[in-house]
């Protein structure tokens, strides 16, 4: 056994090195070229711009809090859609915490004059924290307010948010925040 | 629950089903050593491989010897992961600068990466710089998938041959599993999730300015390359945090269904590779048939439980299913079908937040592991695990009718029963007693986020992952103490080990025996009847033991979600 030990070292530490040339360094650059060279846009994060800055990607959600705007969800990364700390609330179904959070979220809807029980992803933390995507219902609850505040009439502003929505056979039906609250940008202007 | 949603489950195996032979072709090409095209590129890189590392692929070797070639090769790679996670500071390929991480914390990693459990006691994007991402982790995600097949292709042929020492060559296996199954499909794959918006690019953080005008930054880095071995070797590390709930690693409802689909491709296609090994294809047909009953059920539960939503939530005027801790673009369906694909197979890679899951939803990701990841299962793990319950299967219906305990013409005698009891034991042992003592001792005490019953959960869920070496998370547990970063360490290195070496053994001493034809008095494994007794030794055996657990943990969190006595 010990011989046998001794005789499988030198495959041992080879190996090791081989691959982690091969796998570790060559794989994820020669992956690198392919993107940078095929995909430069959505490899570099799908980064949008307007007039000359960098305002988001349409792939990660950004907090919206602005009456203005199309809120986002709740979330649990940092203070909030923080980039380098996504996270989930990771708070039990029976949890007090839970609640405490929830119930100020459904009163500020209601006072803003949502009726009916409200779309559950406007008052829940996503898993990443970073959730680009309301439900169009989440959207559509939101657009009285949105009206009034940038006195338009709610038609337009249900019509904005029926265009922008996104459906998919393999997944929910959704609208990406930042592509719907540009539009919104563009249309008010 | 949606037509949709059942469209995309139903969908979902169908895929699955279509695509068992094509791949359990192809594993059993490279089981066998045959040629295949991709030679034509890679076979000099291969040979050039043997040479410089002083192998012989064609010396074949017994279970012993193929043991300690594996255990080496997988020690001499954790202790390289170490040394690349401690000196990560001083290295390049770190835009944040971020420092080396700390001893148990690179412990516990990279046993975690090693033993393919690639449970995350730390946060990606404020923990692993890119140099560590790509030559501490991404290779794991190979070698430790190759390595499951490897032990999955030894144990196949202790089945398979008749009167000799010979299980084949550890390195052979493992290098060809690499070269021309893993790699190749990585790189179409990592390709795909680059074009649908997966970063994959050397820099670190870009500043944005959002449109409310605060400032926002994003972590990008080499993250489709890992992503694509993340899922297709069951190993689930994610490059951020939030795992592949994270937009820039699963950033369409399509991403997500092939994220699904290639966690499970090799599993389901192992299960032909075994029987076409041993020489009667409808003997995987079998296991695959076992092992889909047991999914659907699961998927059954966990999709029910979360689209029927938390009732605490429709008390507070909120409607419709749970959608806390989940994706919008996702949705209900196609997130409950990722729990449960994740912990069926040992992938542990995660869409969702398990941890905020309804009692019973986030019951069934945690029995899945408990059941040992069985039901498909981590890439080789899954089906040598099953073919352990097989052989107990075989040795209960023989004590029940009085057949012959044989199994694909070989004789099961209480040697084999024996290994195969010390290797299920492993699990209850393991998880139940760890998780014990986690209980009741203040270190680990002080891990769980939630109250009451689910706080419990956090901790049970935690110790069964490690020993299941599944790695996803009740992700609330504060893991990355000195006390859990160490006990976790233990109960992974355990949990792969302490079975694969019994397996080894058992099909050492299975390769040795005779052939024994089928007779009347064998009992057939391959009708229904077999299937629903192996359905029912893996219910029995492996899940029984951790009733009494869940219902200290789930089952009274369902109680307490019901009642709406909160905590």
């Amino acid at each position: 056994m010990g011989k046998d030990f001794t005789s499988a070292l030198r495959p041992a530490i080879v190996m090791t090195i081989l691959f982690a040339a091969l796998l570790g360094i060559l794989y994820p650059l020669a992956m690198t070229g392919i993107g940078q060279m095929i995909f430069p846009s959505q490899a570099n994060g799908s980064l949008v711009s307007a007039n000359g800055k960098v305002i988001g990607s349409t792939v990660v959600g950004q907090a919206f809090t602005s009456d203005r705007y199309f809120q986002t969800r709740p979330s649990a990364a940092g203070k909030g859609y923080d980039g380098l700390a996504s996270s989930g609330s990771n708070l039990g179904p029976a949890s007090q915490a839970l609640v405490d959070r929830v119930k100020p979220d459904v009163a500020r809807r209601q006072a803003e004059g949502a009726t009916g029980a409200l779309p559950a992803d406007l008052v829940t933390a996503s898993g990443s924290g970073l959730d680009p995507d309301l439900s169009p219902a989440a959207a559509l609850v939101q657009a009285p307010r949105i009206a009034r505040v940038r006195a338009m009439s709610v038609d337009v502003v249900r019509g904005i948010v029926a265009r922008s929505t996104e459906t998919s056979i393999l997944g929910e039906p959704h609208v990406n925040v930042l592509g719907l609250n540009r539009t919104l940008d563009a249309a008010a202007r | 629950m949606t037509f949709q949603g059942w469209f995309l489950i139903l969908g979902f195996v169908a895929i699955l089903l279509a695509l068992t032979k094509p791949v359990g072709t192809w594993l059993f090409a490279l089981y066998e050593g045959r040629r295949t095209p991709l030679h034509t590129v890679l076979g000099p890189v291969e040979t050039g491989f043997y040479k410089l590392a002083g192998i012989d692929p064609n010396q074949e070797y017994g279970w012993r010897r193929y043991a300690v070639h594996m255990l080496l090769f997988n020690a001499t790679l954790m202790a390289f992961t170490y040394a690349v996670l401690r000196l990560q500071g001083a290295l390049s390929g770190n835009p944040q600068g971020l420092a080396g991480l700390s001893p148990h914390l690179a412990f516990n990693t990279a046993i975690s990466f090693t033993t393919n459990t690639n449970w995350q006691s730390y946060g990606g994007e404020s923990t692993m710089s890119n140099l560590s991402q790509m030559l501490g982790l991404t290779i794991h995600n190979f070698l430790s998938a190759a390595t499951g097949i490897a032990l999955a292709f030894a144990l196949f042929r202790g089945f398979a041959r008749r009167e000799t020492k010979a299980i084949g060559n550890f390195w052979a296996d493992a290098t060809r599993v690499t070269l021309y199954l893993l790699l190749p499909i990585s790189i179409v794959y990592a390709t795909f999730l680059i074009a649908s918006g997966v970063p994959q690019t050397l820099s670190g953080v870009v500043d944005v300015q959002t449109l409310e005008g605060a400032k926002q930054s994003l972590l990008l880095g080499p993250v489709a390359s890992q992503e694509a071995i993340k899922m297709l070797g069951t190993n689930g590390g994610g490059f951020f945090n939030a795992n592949s709930a994270h937009p820039f690693e699963n950033p369409t409802a399509l991403t997500n269904l092939v994220q699904m689909l290639s966690i499970f491709l090799i599993g389901f296609g192992l299960t032909w590779t075994f029987g076409k090994a041993v020489g009667n294809t409808r003997q995987g047909w079998a296991i695959l048939s076992a092992m889909v009953i047991l999914f659907l059920a699961g998927v059954t539960v966990t999709y029910w439980q979360e689209a029927a939503g938390n009732p605490v939530l429709h008390h507070l005027g909120v409607a419709g299913g749970n959608m806390e801790g989940k994706e919008v673009r996702f949705g209900i369906a196609a997130s409950a079908l990722f729990s449960v694909v994740t912990t069926a197979a040992s992938c542990g890679a995660v869409n969702s937040m398990h941890d905020s899951f309804t009692a019973l939803g986030g019951m069934i990701p945690l029995f899945n592991i408990q059941l040992g990841e069985v039901v498909i299962g981590g890439v080789g793990a899954g089906i040598y695990g099953f073919l352990l319950f097989a052989i107990l299967a075989v040795f209960v219906a023989g004590l029940m009718v009085g057949r012959t305990p044989e199994y694909v013409g070989k004789k099961i005698e209480a040697r084999e029963v024996k290994l195969a009891v010390l290797a299920i034991a492993v699990l209850p042992l393991m998880i139940l007693g760890l998780t014990a003592l986690s209980s009741v001792l203040q270190q680990g005490l002080a891990g769980p986020l939630n109250k009451g019953p689910h706080g419990f959960s956090e901790i049970l869920y935690a110790f069964t992952s490690a020993v299941g070496n599944n790695g996803s998370a009740f992700a609330g547990l504060t893991a990355n103490t000195p006390y859990y970063n160490g006990l976790l360490g233990v109960a992974m290195w355990v949990g792969r080990f302490f079975i694969i070496v019994p397996m080894l053994a058992i099909a050492g001493g299975l390769a040795a025996k005779k052939y024994t034809p089928e007779s009347a008095g064998s009992f057939p494994t391959t009708g229904g009847l077999w299937v629903g007794l192996l359905v029912g030794i893996v219910l029995i055996l492996g899940g029984l033991t951790f009733l009494p657990s869940l219902a200290l943990g789930p089952i009274a969190d369902h109680l307490a979600m019901i009642s709406g006595k909160l905590s």
